[in-house]
């Protein structure tokens, strides 16, 4: 492990996208689920990054990487106003309780 | 051992460590406030990568943007005056071990693998460079994420509005 190496970053980014798979295998909760997918979506943009930098040499990873970021922010928009509405309909937020489309 | 592996190792753990708050705290708000110490790991990563564009993109959006949109989220859906604000989990111990033995492997093959290295690894400016990359060979796709932000926020709108039954 060294800042010099790309084996540590991927090595961050592998342990990011784990704890975010958990997280969103095991949470109830609808807003936690989000948190790990944004988890996962991090790492992904550590690798494109890393890559960019220690592979390629050139820029193209980060111009994926904003991608990536500008999709994150239009999902936890997105995601955050079904989470509300189902609040609203549900008066609760755990996944498992939202099983029908309507009351 | 000099100062910025120092700090290198302290940004590793720091983003780590929050991560690992995210996925395992009992408390919700825990979760989302440890978000903030995971996205500002990452900024800090990204700024080692030589990507300066990149760090100050992801402080801005995830920290300014998408971290306050997750607190509005948990302040709306629940009544944190309460001091239990649970944040349940279910099949922990299956999905430990699914998730162990899948980074035992990514570990694995990371450091295996036989990655493609670049002649020289430079350190400069890359926001000129990211500008022409956008405006030239991705100029599609930059377009039609304009779109896609469009569509979000429109749709952002149109589901939480309240419906008003007659």
């Amino acid at each position: 492990m060294s800042p010099n190496e790309l084996s540590s970053y991927l090595i961050i980014g592998a342990i990011l996208f784990a704890l975010g798979l958990f997280t969103v295998l095991t949470r109830r909760n609808a807003i936690s689920v989000l948190m790990g997918v944004e988890l996962i979506l991090n790492s992904a943009n550590i690798n494109y990054v890393a890559f960019s930098h220690f592979g390629s040499g050139n820029t193209d990873g980060q111009v994926y990487a904003i991608f990536v970021i500008m999709l994150a922010a239009a999902e936890a928009a997105v995601g955050l106003a079904i989470v509300l509405a189902i609040f609203q309909l549900f008066h609760t937020i755990d996944v498992e309780a939202a099983q029908t489309l309507k009351e | 051992m000099n100062v910025a592996t120092a700090v290198f190792y302290l940004i590793a753990f720091i983003t780590v460590v929050s991560a690992a708050m995210v996925a395992f705290s009992r408390n919700i708000i825990y979760s989302a406030f440890s978000l903030l110490g995971t996205f500002m790991g990452v900024a800090g990563l990204y700024v080692f990568l030589g990507a300066d564009f990149v760090a100050a993109a992801q402080v801005l959006i995830y920290v300014g943007g998408i971290l306050v949109l997750i607190l509005f989220a948990v302040m709306l859906t629940h009544r944190i005056t309460d001091v239990a604000v649970t944040n349940r989990a279910a099949g922990t111990v299956p999905a430990l071990i699914v998730v162990g033995v899948l980074v035992f492997f990514l570990i694995q093959a990371i450091q295996e693998t036989a990655w493609v290295k670049a002649k020289e690894i430079v350190y400069a400016p890359t926001t000129a460079k990211i500008g022409d990359l956008f405006l030239e060979q991705y100029l599609l796709p930059f377009e039609l994420a304009s779109l896609i932000l469009l569509a979000a926020m429109i749709g952002a709108v149109a589901l939480s509005r309240k419906e008003i039954k007659e």
